[in-house]
């Protein structure tokens, strides 16, 4: 069995309780268990995470980069949209 | 180191005994899977197989420490590990089959061992030596996921293409003969279990049946009939393998005494 067979998958991993799963990258795998277990042996070894999650690539839709000026940049002058006018309480955390 | 170990009771001695057989277990298993770094079909199962091999010498350190103050020779766990000969070896003879560069033949090996172990691993939870059920409560959980990983890709080759499974069979009917070897009882297993320090060898016999069932049956293979079964490891009778592993891994510590990182 070749790797190509195997489809992509992309990993996404829980540091903690609380936080949300980050993508951390991806593997291959020939089903969804196994990919699970791919990701625990290759993206766990030091203690990353206390859960995980694992997506076939191909149901990923992504943006495109042509489309960076009319999706991304009309944001870059609208200051007002931070929320940097608030005080945030100390005990306040992961916001 | 022999004439070191007449200093123990009868008692420590078959401890020490059984500690060296849990570690040597451990070690010499670990050595073959980590043969398979970089060797692996896939990168994700070369690291996978590697995690298992640094479990295995993890607990293979914890049990080698413990091995070397029952003794009470000065010998830590290098010393036990890397200077001593194979006919002190104590592991089963299963866990020194080469890999002969066969993926079906490192699982089927593996398969078999990590579902006895699971269940040793297990008992050894009641076991009333403390320090060997507190190395059992870290180890069960490790083995675990080794017998999930292993049963996996057993159903995975045997219900897979007719290559696989026809590769994964005559593994499995070829190591099957170093089975038997792994619910012996000799003298030394008698007397931890009249201890209460370790499992009888045949108690863990039916949980490991019925595990190996469940898997082969789902896996559609079939289960080789009991014959004549090979043993002689734990009382460090072993085939030629053992020395070739021991050449390689003791070579650095034979060569150069004491040497550190």
């Amino acid at each position: 069995m070749s790797e190509r067979d195997w489809p992509l998958w992309e990993v996404f991993i829980r540091a903690k309780a609380g936080l949300a799963h980050k993508h951390a990258g991806s593997l291959h795998a020939a089903d969804a268990q196994m990919a699970l277990e791919n990701a625990r042996d290759v993206y766990t070894r030091r203690g990353e995470g206390v859960s995980l999650w694992v997506v076939p690539s191909t149901a990923i839709t992504a943006s495109d980069p042509e489309d960076k000026e009319a999706f991304f940049e009309p944001t870059g002058d609208k200051i007002y949209r931070h929320p940097t006018f608030y005080e945030i309480p100390e005990d306040v955390k992961n916001i | 180191m022999t004439a070191d170990t007449e200093k123990m009771t009868p008692e420590q001695q078959a401890l020490f005994d059984y500690l060296l057989r849990l570690g040597d277990n451990a070690v010499v298993l670990s050595h073959r899977l980590g043969e398979w770094c970089g060797h692996a079909p896939v990168l994700e199962e070369d690291i996978a197989l590697i995690n298992v091999a640094l479990d295995l010498l993890g607990q293979a350190r914890s049990i080698m420490t413990y091995a070397g103050e029952v003794e009470g020779a000065g010998h830590d766990e290098d010393a036990l590990v890397y200077r001593r000969d194979g006919f002190d070896y104590r592991n089963v003879l299963l866990v020194e089959q080469p890999n002969e560069e066969n993926f079906a033949v490192a699982i089927v090996r593996q398969f078999l061992f990590d579902a006895w172990h699971y269940e040793l691993q297990t008992a050894l939870l009641q076991s009333s030596d403390a320090r060997l059920a507190a190395i059992a409560a870290k180890s069960v959980k490790e083995v675990t996921y080794h017998l999930r990983h292993s049963s996996e890709w057993m159903v995975r080759l045997g219900d897979g293409t007719a290559e696989s499974h026809g590769r994964v069979q005559e593994a499995l009917d070829d190591l099957w003969r170093f089975s038997g070897e792994l619910f012996e009882a000799d003298a030394v297993e008698e007397r931890m279990a009249a201890a209460g320090i370790g499992p009888h060898p045949q108690s863990l016999y039916a949980a490991w049946s019925e595990t190996v069932d469940r898997v082969l049956a789902e896996a559609t293979l079939s289960r080789p009939e009991d014959g004549w079964m090979q043993s002689g490891g734990r009382n460090g009778r072993h085939g030629e393998h053992l020395g070739f592993i021991l050449a390689e891994m003791q070579f650095l510590q034979r060569a150069y005494p004491d040497a550190r990182w």
